[in-house]
């Protein structure tokens, strides 16, 4: 047990849970915006597939990691808004919407990297880009705090500031008060005027947007590579995430540190005599613990209600 | 030139699930006038002024404003045109202040982040203006309702409403704020605005009201001068016949008591109290009505009586059986029917079927099992003979519920809960918002189960059913019983509205008499 | 028919077409010979018996999770756990295969039964939270699916893999566990009998017992369902279990009828192929038969033409997607069934 100790309190476990955290908080904070709408995101996996093929794709043929960057971002506005046609437009349930996506991005993600690649694998034969890490300059040099705070990917910092806007955005803006409005109440939002479908939309592409970094963070800054299936339940885990921080961004941010941290120790016991197989659950587990301890909670207070 | 601000020409709507709402219906709108629109529940009222707010679009028919032919499609247009609405069930946000759900979609804004300061401003200065204040600061969950239609009126003149929809303004409404709301709409009118009053009690249309249009069943039957009517003419042209319901009841002599309440009590969640020692026995073959202005505590009655809820002093006995002990199935299986206020969320399961929404209450017995497995011959043998001896207009048994008309559906509830032979039948608001036809159909089958020897509690805020079908009638002010009247067809409204409005107050020993001592 | 179910039945062969007419599409914009992919993908599955053969054998676990999922859907739950289940409860049938020695057919139906044991013990803890905690079946369940293929995986490695095979595979499972061929020239086993049995098990649970009818009611309204008495947290537990026995048999099945060593590296993705099966039949338990055939002929083609062509087959995953967004979408063709609406109105007045 003493070793287990000594992997975690390290400057560098604290960076690494930072790292892995990155793209859940992208994702939680998605479902975040889009669940203040009321128009619930469930295709989030799916989107962060996609935007990590995109990211790919776009950095190998244009030699360009800005442009990986935005081509992974372009899919995520582009496959968020097929999905908020489909539930805003067609009435598609919500769930079965998000299904379906998750179901296209697992088929499409294979077809195109195979019909690109020759290869259903990986995208290792293609020579994409990376993002930037960004060392802070005086941050950097103080000792173990800018060991675990410096030397980040720049979407991670990209992250954070993504969280504190959306938070601006949500209490302060014009546009945060009508998306709380037509989540709480759509006939209110509806009757003064305010174009419901158009606050989803926003608020789903914004979704895809957030998610689309995400997606960006797993191919092209976490590994430098694509792979089948690899944003492995990200987009679920920040489902139970934004539950848990019940839908508000401070809650939501932390829920996603939570998960980061299961996810960042299943990666350091690795490193112990544990089977794989086992450590690897590790984050699924906590989610759902998570989850459960949430939902207890929720229905002893309902209970102690009514 | 007519001086029309608004005119409809034989406007249809069908909702998406078939039911024709609004038939034909025309109808004009004189500037500066208070023109009521008067309906029973259902009639189509609320889906018109919708309608006219662009919350739903018509399937056929025209709108004319200011002389040419417009399209209201969605209520962006409509604020435009100067039109505002005050709905039926307020429009508000409830977590949000009073400023957020005024300047809610017309934010004033000091660089990207709303100006507050300029909103509250802009809200006083309106509020001074036409003398309705509210205080901006407060969350709206935490106004009276009073308050949030004030805050629904001020959101309407925020947008420069010239046209006026109220809907059912009233109907939520104490005397008192209903009087303030009267002077407020007069001093609107003299303020040059045109205002839609929507409401069935003809007392309000004569005192306020210039014009009135009339409408039943989706079509409009003429509009008139409010001061060539008179309220019984209004009355029956809504409904198409005399109000005054008369059925012929035979004597029935009280039998058995099945339903003992002891002095039940119980409070909400802030601590208000709901129900206040509540005391009565219903007794096998007669029908004991409940009456009073809605939300005075019948619901919650009525809840802890079919067992939902738990949470209460005193005791209830069902057949001499304490209910504490019992879940919602044994009282069910122990002969207790219930009609529920809210058909389409309590009532029927919409999306199946009508012979699978009549087995809900009998599907464990033989009655359409056979063995262990039920039995689709059975099933639709009972289903069958149930749409016929109820009256259910339908195509077939296999029908889904939600594509009937409320009536309709109303009557496969009655007719489920009836024809198991109940020791009781609890009718909560049992013809609410049901066509005239399918209410008398349901008042003779409630008597005809009364007459076949069932103990019947009926509450109802429908004055003239609860007179006419009640044996007795108990009435319900703030959680309690304030008056119980043994000859509820003998006495007037008028008497029965002071005790409905707290007015009067009979003594303890008067009411207790709606216990019977063993 | 009343027009309800034709104008579902009309959006269900428009929401098909639409997916064949993009998957053509595909062909036409990627392929080098697009005539021949089109006719492998169309045609192929019918040129031989091994290929209808094919067919069947794949619509045979189709059916399975489709009927769990067709039961988990009417009780209004979007529980896609189905997926863990086939792999958790295929890999209970293997061992015990591998180390069980009974006789023929009692052998096959214990692994059979423990496919069906675990299967329901999973589902039943996914059903129990959402039914006492209302935490997210589908959360729970998609978590549950990537922790029991850990947790598969980890028994496998450890105790059952084969060292002395090349790829990935556990012993041989014994003979005397793995289902009869019952059509020859094929691999048609008597899992289609079992499976044929389940549906009819399922139809009769779900539309003639006393549990499928508040199952089905609680899925509908659950207020109206508590309204009559009944109770919905059992309802849900139950259905729950229902669905894990079934998929549960039918992870077991595919095994012990298909294979001779469990061979499933990953998550063999025919749980989740339960929710497209559901939504094509409808939620008819009946109508799974078709949709798993209709599923399981273009998944057929598919590999057909990804081997004869440069097309992967996994183009059949974007046209299922565009049939569930289709399908599922109320509002898909709602113009033309509202103006058929008012004509029906109108012929009535
Ligand atoms: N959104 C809706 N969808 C389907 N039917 C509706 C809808 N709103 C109202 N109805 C039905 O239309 C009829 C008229 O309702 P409404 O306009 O609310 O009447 P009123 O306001 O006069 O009481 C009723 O039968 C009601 O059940
Ligand atoms: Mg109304």
């Amino acid at each position: 047990m003493r070793s287990l100790l000594d992997i975690i309190l390290t400057p560098d476990f604290a960076f690494s849970a930072i790292r892995v955290t990155t793209p859940l908080l992208f994702a939680a904070l998605g479902a975040l915006i889009s669940d203040r709408a009321g128009a619930a995101n469930i295709g989030l996996e799916g989107i962060m597939l996609m935007a990590a093929l995109a990211g790919v794709v776009f950095s190998a043929y244009t030699q360009s990691a800005l442009i990986g960057l935005l081509g992974a971002i372009l899919i995520g506005l582009l496959t968020a808004s097929m999905l908020a046609y489909f539930t805003l437009k067609l009435k598609t349930d919500v769930i079965l919407g998000g299904i379906a996506l998750n179901f296209f991005a697992n088929g499409g993600t294979i077809f195109v990297l195979y019909y690109l690649t020759g290869d259903k694998g990986t995208s290792a034969s293609l020579a994409s880009m990376v993002l930037p890490n960004i060392h802070i300059p005086v941050i950097r040099n103080i000792p173990i705090l800018g060991e675990i705070v410096s030397g980040h990917n720049v979407l991670t910092y990209i992250a954070i500031l993504s969280a504190i806007g959306v938070w601006y955005v949500l209490e302060k803006t014009a546009l945060g008060l009508r998306i709380r409005s037509v989540g709480e109440n759509e006939n209110a939002a509806k009757s003064v005027g305010v174009n419901v479908m158009k606050i989803r939309y926003i608020a789903l592409a914004l979704s895809g947007v957030f998610a689309g970094m995400g997606g960006a963070f797993l191919s092209m800054g976490y590994v430098s590579w694509f792979s089948r299936g690899m944003s492995a339940g990200r987009g679920w885990i920040a489902l139970a995430a934004e539950a848990m921080g019940r839908g508000t961004v401070l809650g939501t941010t932390l829920s996603s540190v939570l998960f980061g941290v299961a996810d960042a120790l299943s990666n350091t016991l690795q490193l112990l005599n544990i089977p794989a197989e086992l450590i690897r659950i590790l984050p699924y587990v906590a989610t759902v613990v998570g989850l459960l301890a949430y939902a207890i909670r929720e229905t002893n207070k309902r209970k102690a209600k009514g | 030139m007519s001086n029309n601000v608004l005119e409809l020409r034989n406007i249809m709507k069908v909702y998406s699930n078939g039911v024709v709402a609004n038939k034909n219906v025309s109808f004009e709108l004189k500037e500066g006038e208070i023109h009521a629109v008067v309906g029973e529940n259902g009639a189509g009222k609320s889906t018109l002024m919708k309608i006219l707010f662009g919350m739903e679009r018509p399937s056929s028919g025209e709108i004319i404003f200011k002389g040419s032919k417009v399209e209201i499609e969605n209520s962006n247009k409509a604020i435009d045109m100067g039109i505002g609405m005050v709905h039926q069930h307020f429009m508000l946000v409830p977590s949000f202040t009073v400023v957020q759900n005024m300047i809610l979609g017309i934010e004033p804004k000091k660089g990207i982040n709303i100006d507050y300061n300029k909103a509250t401003q802009m809200i006083k200065e309106l509020g001074d203006k036409y003398n309705l204040r509210v205080d901006p600061e407060m969350k709206v969950k935490d106004l009276s309702v009073g308050m949030k239609q004030k805050v629904e009126i001020l959101k309407a003149l925020l947008r420069g409403a010239k046209i006026l929809i109220l809907d059912e303004p009233t109907a939520v409404l104490t005397p008192q704020e209903t009087e303030e709301l009267f002077v407020q709409l007069m001093k609107l009118k003299d303020n040059g605005h045109t205002i839609i009053f929507i409401s069935h009690k003809l007392k309000e249309v004569k005192s306020i009201c210039d014009k009135v249009t009339i409408i039943r069943k989706g079509v409009t039957y003429g509009t008139y001068n409010v001061a060539d009517v008179t309220q019984s003419q209004i009355s029956n042209l809504m409904v198409g016949r005399n109000v005054v319901l008369k059925y012929d009841k035979s004597k029935s002599e009280a039998g058995k008591a099945v339903l003992n309440v002891k002095g039940v009590s119980c409070k909400g969640a802030e601590g208000k109290e709901l129900l206040k020692d509540i005391q009565f026995t219903a007794n096998k073959g007669k029908i004991l009505g409940i009456a009073g202005v809605e939300g005075n505590g019948q619901r919650e009655l009525i809840n802890v009586i079919t067992g939902g809820r738990r949470n209460y002093d005193g005791e209830v006995l069902f057949n001499d059986k304490n209910i504490r002990s019992m879940n919602v199935k044994a009282l069910r299986k122990s002969g207790m029917s219930y009609i529920p206020e809210d058909r389409m969320t309590q009532g029927v399961a919409a999306s199946a079927a009508i012979s699978e929404n009549l087995a809900a209450n009998r599907y464990e017995s033989q009655e359409i099992k056979s063995g262990i497995l039920m039995d689709v011959k059975k099933l639709s043998k009972l289903a069958n003979k149930l749409v016929e001896d109820y009256d259910i207009v339908c195509k077939s048994i296999a029908q889904k519920v939600e594509s009937l008309s409320g009536g309709n559906i109303q009557k496969v509830v009655v007719a489920r809960e009836c024809s198991i032979e109940p020791d009781i039948l609890i009718a909560e608001q049992p013809t609410r918002g049901v066509d005239v036809g399918a209410a008398e159909i349901i008042h003779k089958e409630i008597l005809k189960l009364r007459d076949r020897g069932a103990a019947v509690l009926l509450v109802s805020a429908d004055l003239s059913e609860a007179m006419e079908l009640s044996d007795a009638l108990l009435v319900m002010y703030e959680g309690e019983f304030v008056a119980y009247i043994d000859n509820p067809s003998e006495t007037t409204e008028e008497e029965l509205g002071l005790y409905m409005l707290g007015v009067k107050k009979q003594s303890r020993e008067e009411i207790r008499r709606a216990v019977n001592e063993f | 028919m009343n027009f309800e179910n034709r104008f579902e039945l009309i959006r269900t062969f428009a929401a098909v077409t639409i997916s064949l007419i993009l998957g053509f599409a595909i062909i036409l914009l990627v392929s080098d010979e697009p005539l021949s992919s089109i006719y492998y993908f169309v045609i192929g599955p019918v040129l031989k018996t091994r290929y209808i053969g094919n067919v069947i054998e794949l619509a045979i676990p189709l059916i399975f999770s489709g009927l769990a999922t067709v039961i988990l859907f009417q009780t209004s739950l979007f529980n896609l756990g189905a997926e863990g289940v086939f792999y958790f409860s295929g890999l209970m049938a293997a061992i015990v295969g591998i180390g069980l020695s009974l006789p023929a057919p009692l052998h096959a139906i214990v692994a059979i039964a423990a496919g069906g044991l675990f299967g329901m013990l999973l589902m039943f803890m996914i059903g129990y939270f959402k039914a006492k905690w209302n935490a997210s079946e589908l959360v729970i369940s998609l978590m549950f699916n990537s922790i029991f293929y850990g947790i598969g995986l980890y028994i496998l490695n450890y105790f059952f893999r084969d060292p002395d095979i090349a790829g990935f595979a556990s012993f041989k499972m014994q003979k005397t566990v793995l289902l009869a061929n019952i059509i020859p020239k094929t691999r048609i086993h008597s899992g289609l009998i079992i499976a044929l049995v389940t549906v009819l098990l399922a139809y009769l649970f779900l539309y003639r017992t006393k549990w499928g009818y508040e199952i089905r009611m609680t899925g509908i309204n659950g207020d109206f369902a508590r309204y009559s008495g009944m109770n919905t947290t059992k309802a849900i537990i139950i259905a729950s279990i229902a669905a894990g026995i079934i998929s549960g048999i039918g992870g077991a099945v595919e095994v012990i009828g298909m294979y001779d060593r469990f061979r499933w590296a990953a998550l063999p993705g025919l749980g989740f192929d339960g929710a497209l099966i559901a939504m094509l039949a409808k939620n008819k338990p009946g109508s799974t038969i078709y949709a798993a055939l209709f599923l399981a002929y273009i998944r057929i083609g598919a590999d057909l033409m990804a081997r004869m062509t440069n097309i992967p087959s996994e183009m059949v995953f974007i046209m299922q997607a565009v049939i569930i967004l289709l399908i599922s979408g109320g509002k898909f063709l709602e113009k033309y069934r509202q103006k058929a609406l008012l004509r029906e109105v109108k012929k009535n007045a």
